[in-house]
């Protein structure tokens, strides 16, 4: 298992996770940021972390491959707070690095945790994404958790419910691990990389239709849960 | 964005699925159809697409076609708009490119004699009125559904000018201070020496690759045109569009890089149909060009793509052939690639001795489509090949696993933690991360060391929290406001203390009662939470780690040590080993009251980072003696100002292994005691586990007992 820190440098949120500077891939993450950060150099701006991937790279900066971590933590986004939105929320990722490992072990691995998670009738399928630190990427859908796949209300009749997000570790990712762990070269290691929201998927698996009812304390709401 | 299938067929006539299936195809190939709605009789459907930011080039029905000829294997035939003879002209129009850093490529076409009017049909591959119809695209005027329809169809921005309004020629330029424009959105610009603008020889037009200019815009009484048609650099356009807060269908997708080749197709497109309506072209098209971005545009440098690496990347494949040198040729070439180019570059390759001969260890040059910006590397043709290869014709495997498992060295404490606090009846809550600053001031165990955010959600989350105890009492009177009276909670979270510079992380846990614990039988009836339950809870979560003292103490309201949110006489300091490990007691009456709170509520919070620094409490087993234990008692009378804890560590200090357990036993108050003391009975227990105890041996005990207590300041009552 993985931790980082909450409050990140601008490094490990987004340059060294492959979103350069000024790139549009940074609109889709809303940032809340530490005030006074105006006049420090953009890789040390302090920022509250919005994925947990930066843990990603902390984690292979100190350490050589093999790496297979699992890393749970909280993010921050600057949202307005809607049924499906809160500026606080969770998140878990995954992180595999060793010599040969492929994308369809990845499609192994999500497909054996999707199983464990949701039972084994549960089936995954793939399709292609984008996002700037996996290449190639792919969202994942498993098949509805409430019909088994026949088509209801819940999966808006397409028998698949969107789940995560992963991909094939972006050279690039590994490139600024290499600055402090020379073994990560991408010409002779490979890695996957997942992640979750872990509200929505509790969302789904227990009928929540308020993302926010996990963060007001209510104990109507957490008496249910006991 | 929307698409509809009426036109991709019309690029794609032999497309060889219905709308269903495509929209199926697509998006398991990436290009993702979130909604198909049927138009009706000879309409087609409309797409609703959710296509990712990388692949802005198939942002548009050009571009989506082209994808489904990489699916089905068909051709997609070039864009080919016949343009009439122009009449020639002495002098070309004049375009210059200053900004030679952020513009790669100006066309300009000048029309004159147009007519500006209503769209219609105006021929095949312009059907501006059906299309913008089953779109529901507004209709304005032939010349800006003209630049509408380029872009819908293929993605490219281009303007009209009226070109009576140019003075002189056009100059691609750096604004100038103090320089002004209205843009079309009738706003009137100050520009910043580090936007981008389209200027004529007098005055900036308009906001390069954003927007517009006001003032040369078409009207009805335009009767000469110039056609603009050109490639911007994705940074500049950001930069100008983010400091007048602007976000065009131009900005989305310059932004994104756009086609540098499309300029020319674009505007001979939005000249056709402008001349449909009447008119006539002035002179060759001027096509201003920046060698230095063309070669890093639609000149690139070809990347190298080895079999070997698709394979290594991307694994196993359910179909037992896998990916061979046929499957990547067929997707490349397809997307754009180009076979003959490929075949051609791999001859060079295999001269160059790059490309080893041997089956499976193809390699080749590959040249990237100018469309495709977001292609540059090697791993970016394995996507593409993976991607319309098709993600799920590969198979599931699993990687190697060699080592254990290893736990993070605090998960355990904090899972006893939590444990302890949900058999205790607590529930675990999520509170903010944030405060407000007067919150953090007050509830700060270190005062002046909160950190402010810069853009906060709100002026009550304008801090990070020094401590849990903020949003304990938010959530606790939240319950309260919505008349749930009996609240247990506990939040397990980071605390932040530090500066802007540096940001302190610690773990933290906060717990909050109020109201009534529940009955529990008949003999128990509920009852109003008090201190003591919330202690006992403390006690409880602390014992589970192994320490070797433990107490709680208090401080007169005097003396200033008591956090201020607690209640002044109602409050402990959890001390373990020597070490403040948290504080907890009744809310100031002060903040209650502030809050509206009319119920005492008890909360507290620990500092968990250093707890942690302690182990957990580990069981060892004894041997149970065999031997009778034997029991006595010891009346104390004490001070009222001596608390157990002080009998409780005397005795513990004595270190007699005989002594194998004591207790309080009985606490009582009455009138033949001096005034301000108490009466404890201590009650003792003496076992060994060689022999049984001799009366001697206990004797000596208990005159050991009695005097260290007597060193704590209690005497026995006689």
């Amino acid at each position: 298992m993985g931790v980082g820190p909450e409050v990140e440098t601008d490094y490990y949120n987004f340059e060294s996770m492959n979103f350069p500077p000024g790139h549009p891939a940074r609109d889709t993450q809303d940032t809340l940021v530490v005030a006074g950060q105006e006049r420090r150099p953009q890789r040390d701006r302090l920022l509250m972390r919005t994925h947990t991937s930066p843990v990603q790279m902390r984690t292979m900066e100190s350490q050589p491959p093999p790496v297979r971590i699992v890393i749970p933590g909280k993010v921050h986004r600057n949202d307005a707070a809607d049924a499906t939105h809160s500026p606080i929320f969770h998140q878990v990722e995954g992180l595999c690095v060793d010599t040969n490992i492929t994308f369809s072990d990845l499609k192994g691995t999500l497909d054996h945790a999707m199983k464990a998670l949701f039972g084994s009738a549960v089936k995954t399928r793939f399709f292609p994404s984008f996002f700037p630190f996996t290449e190639p990427s792919a969202d994942v859908q498993i098949s509805c958790i409430f019909c088994g796949g026949k088509g209801c209300r819940k999966c808006k009749n397409s028998g698949w419910i969107e789940l995560l997000g992963c991909g094939m570790v972006d050279p690039a990712v590994f490139a600024f691990a290499a600055e402090k762990q020379p073994t990560y070269d991408p010409k002779k290691i490979s890695g996957f990389a997942f992640g979750m929201g872990v509200e929505r998927i509790a969302m789904m698996k227990y009928g929540i239709s308020e993302i926010g009812s996990f963060f007001a304390g209510d104990m109507r709401f957490l008496g249910q849960f006991v | 964005m929307k698409i509809l299938t009426k036109w991709l067929r019309a690029y794609l006539p032999d497309l060889p699925v219905d709308d269903a299936q495509l929209a199926e195809d697509l998006t398991l190939r990436g290009i993702a159809v979130e909604g198909v709605y049927d138009l009706g009789d000879g309409s087609g459907s409309l797409y609703e697409m959710d296509i990712t930011t990388n692949r802005v080039d198939a942002m548009n029905h050009y571009g989506v076609a082209r994808e489904a000829t990489a699916i089905y294997g068909l051709t997609l035939p070039p864009l080919d708009f016949k343009l009439p003879q122009p009449k020639p002209v002495a002098k070309p129009f004049s375009v210059r490119i200053e900004a030679e850093d952020a513009c790669g490529r100006f066309t300009a076409r000048v029309l004159r004699g147009v007519t500006i009017g209503p769209s219609r049909d105006w021929f095949a591959g312009a059907e501006v009125a059906t299309y913008f119809g089953l779109l529901e695209q507004k209709q304005i005027s032939n010349a800006v559904d003209a630049t509408n329809f380029a872009w819908i169809g293929m993605g490219q921005p281009t303007h009209v000018f009226d070109l009576d309004k140019i003075e002189g020629g056009i100059i691609v330029r750096r604004a100038r201070k103090g320089e002004r424009v209205k843009t079309l959105d009738g706003v009137e610009r100050v520009l910043d020496p580090e936007d981008l603008i389209i200027a004529d020889h007098a005055k900036p037009l308009g906001l390069a690759g954003v927007m517009g200019g006001w003032d040369s815009m078409i009207t009805p009484e335009t009767k000469n045109v110039l056609v603009e048609a050109a490639w911007f650099d994705p940074v500049a356009v950001r930069r100008t569009a983010r400091r007048h807060g602007l976000h065009t269908d131009a900005s989305h997708r310059f932004e994104r890089g756009a086609d540098y080749n499309a300029a020319e197709v674009a505007s001979a497109l939005v000249s056709s149909i402008l001349l449909a309506n009447g008119g006539w072209i002035e002179g060759d098209l001027v096509d201003a060009r920046v060698p230095a971005i063309e070669a890093r545009t639609a000149n690139r440098k070809p990347v190298e793509l080895k079999l070997s690496e698709v394979r290594r990347i991307l694994g196993t494949t359910i179909d037992a052939e896998g990916i061979t040198a046929a499957t990547v040729e067929g997707v490349l070439t397809a997307l754009g690639c180009g076979l003959a180019e490929l075949a051609k570059k791999a001859e060079l390759a295999k001269k160059a001795e790059l490309a080893e001969l041997a089956k499976g260890n193809e390699v080749w040059l590959v040249s990237q489509p100018s469309w495709r910006l977001d292609l540059e590397r090697e791993i970016d043709l394995i996507e593409e090949v993976a991607r319309v290869y098709g993600y799920n014709r590969f198979a599931n495997t699993l990687p190697a696993f060699g080592e254990g498992v290893r736990a993070l060295l605090w998960a355990a404490q904090e899972s006893e933690v939590r444990r302890t606090l949900l058999a205790a009846g607590f529930h675990e809550a999520i509170g903010s991360t944030f405060c407000s600053a007067a919150e953090a001031a007050l509830m700060a165990p270190q005062p002046g060391l909160a950190v402010p955010l810069g853009n906060p959600l709100s002026e009550e989350a304008g801090v990070l929290r020094p401590s849990l105890v903020a949003g304990m009492l938010a959530m606790i009177a939240g319950n309260l406001h919505r008349d749930v009276s009996d609240v247990r909670l506990f939040e397990l979270g980071t605390v932040f203390s530090g500066t802007t510079e540096k940001v302190d992380e610690r773990p933290a846990l906060s717990f909050g009662a109020v109201g009534t614990l529940p009955e529990q039988g008949a003999l128990h009836a509920a009852r109003a939470i008090e201190f003591h339950d919330v202690k006992g809870a403390v006690e409880q979560v602390v014992g589970r780690f192994q320490s070797r003292t433990v107490l709680f103490d208090r401080f007169l309201a005097e003396a200033g040590l008591t956090p201020e949110w607690l209640h002044p006489y109602r409050a402990a300091r959890v001390v373990v080993d020597g070490m403040t490990a948290g504080w907890f007691g009744q809310l100031h009456p002060r903040v209650a009251a502030e809050r509206k709170l009319k119920e005492p509520v008890l909360l507290g919070e620990l500092y968990l980072d250093r707890l942690y620094k302690l182990p957990l409490r580990q069981p060892i087993a004894r041997e149970i003696s065999r031997f009778q234990p034997v029991r006595r008692d010891f009346s104390l009378v004490l001070d009222e100002s001596i608390a157990w804890e002080k009998i409780d560590q005397a005795v513990a200090g004595l270190r007699i292994p005989e002594l194998v357990e004591w207790r309080a036993r009985e606490v009582f108050r009455d009138a033949k005691l001096g005034a301000g003391e108490y009466a404890l009975l201590l009650g003792a227990t003496f076992q060994a586990a060689d022999r049984t105890l001799r009366e001697e041996e206990l004797q000596e005990f208990q005159a050991r007992v009695v005097e260290a207590v007597g060193k704590v300041g209690a005497r026995l009552r006689s």
